[in-house]
């Protein structure tokens, strides 16, 4: 695709113009339920480009990274739902929950900076667990966060008049309420995607890279290895608490048990099986991971055209035939579906 | 990126290639889809499962006794879906039944799960009645879609709790929940309600869903001397922490909910079992008139019943029932029908509150003596 | 007293399982820097084999000793659990083993998730009783209560973890254990057969699963598809405590789990003056392991390891 500035203009025409009819496209073609999950696709998208941050590109492995997004989730239900009485609008407190998340990623980042993997793994999973334990008990002796009963009746975000839960009528075509999270989502998964992009290719992001290839020779380049790991946890909890906000608004309930650690190992999964540092890769693993699962229920279905008989409960094969893509994918394709150029290379490397 | 992006896109056309024939055909006997929504994997599966048999057995019934709707004679189609008990699959599920067209949906088995859910069948008008959520939260929400055949946590639990101290004369009692959105919510109830009734709450300790180690707590509530241990949660951790517990010289009686009254609770615990006291709402299944009949017919299809599949099989035929008086299987118009119902189920007769609570429902308090559950009291709850 | 020191009890029972669970996880890490996080999924089979096998000789052969029952059960579920290992080593890891660090890792939770839904398939939904086959005596020792089942487990665990230190330190196999975790390429220059010893560490490993998987459903009277996820995870932090890669260190590390989460929950409540309950048990737990890495951060007997690229 390396052809002329026009034909580059073309592409990103039909690309945009793509995305915005998707969820249209889906909804007529698969239903609307199809159009949640492209919603809950963003979401994850976002999730992983956050998590990517820290294991992608500073390559610290944090497998708890979950408690980012439920801080974000729960900001959002304290200040927009019956709990308190508050009904703040949502761009007030969307960058709260961020703001929040980025605080709690530079307290999570300043004691484990001298740890290194599989010892980070260990800690940064206690750290995902203590909190989700916090939220799951705060109801006494004050109630905080109602406990294990959740928030329920949480704000959608409005928009002006526009509230994103009611359907619409816009130049006589009806957008119905998850529709119109898609393009919210979607706005918010392109910033996202900007961002890291520029991080990517900044001064910062060589640095990440200098620090996740070998750490010692990046601190003995001048690199202030402290500082960049805190601001890559700071920015990957951003991303985090900013999804956990737009969660909680689009889900309406939220309660701790969203917010487990098979969460944070989904995520991982996710950018791991798409390609880590990637972003293409991520974006790719993201997507898939979200609708694989959901896709999968329908093997009653396929069971059914190929042997005209349902053997085996499509509820019992879904999460084996998940188990079975992750092993597979990463048996043939080790460095991720869509691995960087950098990351291919070292795996030919490694196999030379 | 560009040429990824269609990657993708064509990976997941290909996947979903399976899943055209979302929409029933109507023919001569139009199909009328019902939708049911539980935890089919994970670690409640097994009662998801029950639930999904209680809906399915009802279901076969009313089509082999032939069900006129309009003047037309329709038969009614499962969808049943598995939402992890989890709640952010359990809304996906619950868009798409929507999607898929039911005219109503028995579930879902989780509060945690039931919740979110309802507000996407309450956006689209499709009724929903849940067979064991007991979570205050779920029809507090007030919705016109949400009911439920099952008593409340505030219900149950103010009859637990007062039960323990009048009747079963305990003066100290201890508390122990597995913070899950049932456990918690029923122990609270059962704290208020024993300290109303003038006992007094001397621990309160908490677990997990996924524990079978309690012999730490169960150390720290014996040097407090209760007479009585209440845990609010299910079978696979009350069977445990009752050995524990004798295993410990623990002689207190050990009280439990629902979730406790159940032949793998007998199973699991095996002679330590013994002696325990636990409610169930509505009236034993032996006391009901259908109650023995049910029994014998599940059991003869599925095998033994879990706990929920009464209440399941019940939430069928009050959906249904109200769609009979409606004589429609339009949510639109059989929705008004609900509120309006009076049926004498198995679990007992089944009326709504105008927050679509069950109305008066009795709990029946059970005890296990030689390996069964034997019903103590049947009382009526005060809400 | 009488308190502590039952609480001292259930500690350290609880720690001994924790201990030969974790001893699967640091063997592994030691040799290949590999979390092997389908290791809780072993020791769930291995307790589902054995309730198998208990299940039908009960119904075959009615009226065997429990004991007889029981060392049935664990003769067909190590060998089966070891096969287990050795199969997932070499689909599942061992292509791996040049490719990017966390590519295994994702094998490892995939073939975690499969192992768990074969055994659903398997042996369905249900929580499984085990079979109360074992005698239930109890002992009363100043106070505390300790029954047959929790003194078994310790000295079993004991001599166990006494066996392999024998093994790792006096064997030849031991010693070529030790030169493949050092080094992987030095050791197959001197002669050491690396796939052999990691295929022999999997398999001991996983034996010790079984082992784990057994008593521990023996002891809590239940088994479930669903039961290895915790467990492991909790032998995985004890692993990490102890100082992952070290044996001893397993040891240590799952005995200090076992008994932090024990006075954790007996006393978290007294030690905060009511302010915080037992609810935040697994808190305090990890609070102490995240203080331990902060100033250990190795792990309390592991080596100093200078940091790799």
């Amino acid at each position: 695709m390396s052809s002329g500035p026009k034909s580059r203009w073309l592409t990103f025409g039909l690309f945009a113009l793509g995305l915005a009819l998707l969820p249209f496209l889906v909804d007529a073609g698969m239903g609307r339920s199809w159009v949640r999950l492209l919603d809950l696709a963003l979401l994850y998208v976002m999730l992983a480009l956050g998590l990517n941050i820290v294991v992608g590109y500073a390559g610290l492995l944090d497998l708890g990274y979950v408690a980012f997004y439920a801080l974000g989730a729960y900001v959002y239900a304290w200040l927009a739902s019956p709990q308190f009485g508050l009904h703040l609008p949502f761009w007030a407190i969307l960058p709260l929950g961020a703001a929040l998340a980025a605080l709690f990623g530079v307290l999570l980042g300043t004691p484990t900076l001298r740890l290194r993997g599989d010892y980070l793994a260990i800690v940064t999973l206690g750290f995902g667990e203590i909190i989700r334990i916090f939220m799951n008990n705060l109801n006494a002796p004050v109630n905080i966060t109602n406990g294990p009963q959740g928030i329920n009746l949480i704000d959608p975000v409005r928009l002006g008049g526009f509230s994103l839960s009611q359907s619409h009528q816009l130049l006589g075509i009806t957008f119905t309420g998850v529709h119109l999270t898609y393009y919210l989502f979607l706005l918010f998964t392109l910033a996202v995607i900007f961002i890291s992009m520029r991080l990517e290719d900044s001064r910062i992001g060589r640095a990440w890279v200098a620090i996740r290839e070998d750490e010692i020779a990046a601190a003995a380049t001048g690199i202030n290895t402290r500082n960049l790991k805190l601001l890559a946890f700071a920015m990957g909890a951003t991303f985090g608490g900013l999804a956990g906000g737009l969660f909680a608004s689009f889900q309406g309930f939220i309660s701790p048990e969203s917010f487990n650690l098979m969460e944070s190992i989904m995520i991982l999964c996710m950018i791991v099986l798409g390609g880590m540092g990637h972003i293409p890769g991520v974006i790719f693993g993201a997507i898939l991971l979200t609708l694989l699962p959901e896709a999968l229920r329908y093997t009653g279905d396929w069971q059914r055209s190929l042997f005209g008989h349902v053997y085996v409960d499509p509820a019992d094969l879904r999460m084996l035939l998940f188990g079975v893509a992750l092993v597979a994918v990463m048996l043939y394709r080790p460095a991720g579906l869509l691995p960087s150029r950098r990351r291919r290379r070292e795996f030919a490397d490694a196999e030379a | 990126m560009t040429g990824h992006k269609l990657g993708w896109m064509v990976v997941a056309a290909a996947l979903l290639a399976g899943c055209g024939d979302k929409t029933q055909q109507h023919g001569d006997s139009p199909v009328v889809l019902i939708g049911q929504a539980s935890p089919l994997t994970g670690p409640q599966a097994h009662l998801g499962k029950d639930n999904e048999n209680g809906v399915r057995l009802a279901l076969d019934e009313i089509n082999a006794a032939g069900l006129t709707l309009g003047g037309r004679k329709v038969t009614l189609e499962l969808k049943s879906e598995d939402d992890g008990a989890d709640p952010k699959t359990a809304t996906t599920v619950a868009q798409k039944l929507v999607d898929e067209g039911v005219v109503g949906v028995i579930g879902h088995l989780n509060s945690g799960a039931t919740i979110p859910a309802s507000k996407i069948y309450s956006d689209n008008n499709v009724p929903q009645i849940s067979p064991s959520a007991t979570a205050v939260a779920y029809t507090a929400a007030g919705y016109k879609t949400a009911f439920r055949v099952m008593t409340n946590d505030a219900q149950q639990g103010s009859v637990l709790g007062n039960y323990a101290v009048t009747k079963l004369g305990a003066k100290k009692v201890a508390i122990i929940d597995d913070r899950t959105a049932y456990g918690q919510g029923l122990a609270d109830e059962v704290e208020k309600a024993v300290k109303a009734a003038g006992g007094e709450v001397v621990a309160r300790e908490y677990t997990s869903d996924r524990s079978t180690d309690f012999m730490a707590i169960l150390t720290s509530i014996k040097g407090k001397r209760p007479d009585l241990v209440f845990f609010g949660g299910m079978d696979p951790q009350g069977a445990p922490m009752v050995k524990q517990m004798r295993q410990l010289g623990m002689k207190a009686t050990f009280l439990g909910g629902d979730g406790v009254q159940t032949p793998k609770f007998i199973e699991l615990a095996g002679a330590d079992a013994e002696g325990v006291v636990a409610s169930n709402p509505g009236l034993p299944l032996d006391a009901m008139p259908g109650g023995a009949a049910f029994k014998a017919k599940f059991e003869a299809k599925y095998g033994q019943i879990q706990n929920y599949a009464p209440y399941a099989y019940d939430a069928m035929h009050v959906l249904v029932a109200a769609m009979k008086r409606a004589d429609s299987s339009d949510p639109a118009k059989y929705l008004a029908e609900l509120p309006k119902t009076d049926y004498e189920g198995v679990t007992g007769r089944i009326r709504f509150d105008a927050k679509g609570d069950l109305a008066g429902g009795a709990v029946t308090l059970y005890q296990v003596k030689g390996g069964k559950w034997q019903p103590l009291e049947t009382v009526k709850s005060g809400t | 007293m009488d308190i502590f020191l039952q609480q001292l009890i259930n500690g350290l029972v609880l720690g001994s399982v924790y201990a030969l669970v974790a001893l699967g996880y640091t063997m592994v890490y030691g040799i290949l820097e590999l979390i092997n996080f389908a290791h809780g999924e072993i020791t769930m089979m291995g307790a589902m084999v054995a309730l198998a096998v208990a299940g039908a000789l009960a119904l075959a052969a009615p009226g065997l000793p429990g004991v007889l029952v029981l060392g049935a059960g664990l003769a067909v579920a190590i060998p089966v659990c070891v096969a287990l290992g050795l199969v997932i080593e070499r689909v599942a890891y061992r292509p791996l083993r040049h490719a990017p660090r966390l590519a295994p890792l994702i094998t490892a939770i995939g073939v975690s998730i499969i192992l768990q839904n074969v055994a659903m398939l398997i042996w369905g939904k249900q929580y499984i009783p085990f079979p109360a086959i074992l005698p239930e005596g109890r002992h009363h020792v100043l106070g505390a209560t300790i029954s047959d089942i929790q003194v078994a487990i310790l000295v079993l665990a004991l001599l166990i973890m006494l066996a392999l230190v024998m093994v790792v330190q006096k064997t030849r196999l031991g010693r070529a254990m030790r030169a493949t975790a050092q080094s992987r390429q030095v050791a197959s220059l001197m002669g050491v057969d690396v796939n052999r010893v990691i295929a022999a560490t999997f398999a001991i490993g996983s034996a010790l699963a079984a082992v784990a998987g057994v008593m521990v459903s023996a002891y809590y009277g239940l088994a479930h598809y669903y039961m290895g996820f915790l467990l492991g995870l909790k032998a995985f932090s004890a692993a990490v405590l102890g100082g992952i890669g070290n044996l001893r260190g397993a040891m240590l590390g799952g005995l200090l789990l076992g008994l932090i989460e024990s006075f954790g929950a007996g006393y978290i409540g007294d030690l905060t003056g009511g302010f915080l309950g037992s609810n935040y048990q697994d808190v305090f737990a990890f609070f102490v392991l995240i203080a331990v890495l902060v100033f250990r951060p190795s792990g309390l007997l592991g080596a100093r390891v200078v940091e790799r690229a």
